[in-house]
């Protein structure tokens, strides 16, 4: 239990004493889970409207494989795109690898199936004919897509938190196609895992405090928009 | 002649190989409401797909404004609205759905307020303006959506099906309530029903379709007085069909035997002397009562040159 205390001593030791270091990461972890997560919604959505409203033919199997990649193990995912990645690999001339820009990809690469699935269950959730009549109301393609995704928008902000939390939680592909380098692509789970590595348990419970209250933060903020109702 | 609103050449729509529908023509002539009737998986909604420019034809052409239509279909939606048989409001008040077509089409927001209004009291739904949508009876979403529909102040309204999801008393009222809002604007409309009743009751010509094809074209009168054949008179809900033979032929009278009688008839469609002939002078003639015997002498008549008589 003391240890417990001790994390949570040191991690508001750390943020209010404005420890460089740690804001670096937070930073860091924020800015890549982000983009990651924002590639996720890019590819999720599209190819979510596209299963849901298109019905292409072998969607059943497409969303199968979708629905499997949520438990694709995020190991595997960052194996692959490290292989990708190497020197000799066929994305080797982008000099990516130990980049923070690789760890994005990794990130993108495990939350995309979690957003697409999610995204598609909820869009099917809408009547069928919801789209033809925002069509026959007289929208473009894109304001069709934006006012059924406000529609959908409680189920959809679900599956950005589940994408936002597969990637910030990530840490077995972060360390091996970012490398845990220091100033460049250490994050807040990376970290934790050289301080437990290295005995600094109470260091890395910090850690694990900063990163909880970011989540939270984080979810707090989508709840609060997920939640808000433009109607009484 | 008057050009038509909107117009349908030669169009057939496929779906896996099957022929869901196929129009020779038909056309909504401006100011007039069109009433398309039909049994269910007559191809109705497919017809509303169609003239809405939801849908493009496997086949033939479909006119706006005498125009054969290509593309930029979004143009041509924006001057149309389509109410369906569910109101599929969006999740948001009253107020602002019955306005989302027009920030759709970005109208200033003076003006949709304006057009908001106009309609929220035509409909008889102000109090419920801050209303959300998700919170209303169904008499009351399907007002929302047709006063949504009205706010654009569209060329053509196409209606589908819009009350069949509807009680009888709300139904009643919100059928007085469209009839009046369509003639006062004078909106060129194309209702879809499988209901004869609200077909007689709003529509200025009656168009009956069944599997796919339009069976006939007229008045009301004309076409629930002289079915074209016995299917269309069995949808209308013509209860005497007496069964008979066809003796003669001219100058616009028809005469046929049937057990218990001859019978002597003006013969007022075209299509129903096509079938005639198609039907090698036998076939099932259809009456909604007992003629009579007697009638002018045929050269009283003038003979049926050009579809009417």
């Amino acid at each position: 239990m003391d240890l417990i205390w001790d994390g949570i001593r040191e991690a508001l030791r750390l943020i209010f004493t404005g420890n460089g270091e740690v804001y670096e990461i937070v930073l860091l972890s924020l800015t890549v889970s982000g983009a990651a997560t924002g590639m996720a919604l890019v590819i999720g959505l599209s190819m979510a409207s596209l299963l849901a409203f298109r019905a292409p033919p072998g969607r059943t199997l497409v969303l199968s494989f979708l629905n499997s990649g949520m438990a694709l193990p995020p190991v595997v995912a960052g194996l692959v795109v490290a292989v990708m990645l190497w020197r000799t690999g066929p994305l080797g001339q982008l000099h990516l690898l130990y980049t923070p820009a690789a760890i994005v990809v990794a990130q993108a690469v495990i939350a995309t199936p979690v957003v697409t699935a999610l995204s598609a269950a909820a869009l099917q959730t809408l009547h069928p004919k919801l789209r033809l009549q925002v069509l026959a109301l007289g929208a473009s393609r894109w304001q069709a897509a934006w006012l059924l995704f406000r529609e959908a928008r409680l189920p959809l902000l679900a599956a950005v938190m589940a994408g936002f939390g597969a990637a910030i939680s990530e840490v077995g592909a972060t360390i091996m196609v970012g490398g845990n380098i220091k100033g460049s692509t250490r994050t807040l789970t990376s970290a934790t895992v050289l301080e437990v590595q290295r005995g600094n348990f109470e260091t890395a419970m910090a850690l694990s405090f900063i990163l909880l209250a970011l989540v939270y933060a984080v979810n707090l903020y989508l709840t609060v928009l997920q939640q808000r109702r433009r109607a009484s | 002649m008057t050009r038509p609103k909107l117009g349908l050449r030669g169009v057939r729509v496929e779906r896996s190989g099957r022929t869901i529908l196929a129009v020779e023509e038909l056309d909504v002539f401006p100011g007039e409401v069109l009433a398309v009737v039909g049994p269910n998986g007559a191809g109705k909604s497919t017809l509303v797909s169609l003239l809405a420019m939801l849908e493009r034809p496997s086949a033939g052409e479909v006119l706006f404004d005498g125009e054969t239509v290509r593309g930029g279909l979004l143009a041509y939606r924006r001057r149309m609205a389509v109410v369906f048989q569910e109101a599929l409001l969006l999740d948001t008040t009253v107020e602002s759905n019955v306005g989302s077509g027009l920030a759709l089409r970005g109208v200033p927001r003076a003006e949709r307020q304006r057009r908001v209004r106009r309609s929220l009291e035509r409909f008889g739904i102000e109090s419920l303006a801050r209303r959300s949508a998700h919170t209303l009876s169904g008499g009351e979403a399907q007002r929302t959506s047709l006063a949504r529909a009205l706010a654009l102040e569209p060329e053509v309204l196409l209606l589908d099906e819009p009350f069949a999801s509807l009680d009888e008393p709300t139904r009643r009222t919100l059928i007085d309530d469209l009839d009046r809002a369509l003639s006062e604007t004078g909106t060129t409309a194309v209702l879809v029903s499988h209901d004869r009743s609200e077909a007689l009751r709003l529509g200025d010509r009656v168009a009956v379709l069944i599997d796919g094809r339009l069976r006939q074209v007229g008045q009301p009168s004309e076409v629930f007085a002289a079915p074209a054949d016995e299917e269309v008179a069995a949808f209308l809900g013509v209860e005497t069909i007496v069964p008979g033979l066809v003796r003669s032929l001219d100058e616009g009278w028809r005469s046929w035997r049937s057990a218990a009688a001859t019978w002597r008839r003006l013969r007022r469609s075209p299509r129903a002397a096509r079938c005639w002939s198609a039907c090698d002078r036998r076939t099932s003639l259809s009456a909604r009562r007992p003629l009579p015997l007697q009638r002018p002498a045929p050269a009283t008549v003038s003979p049926p040159s050009s579809g009417g008589w």
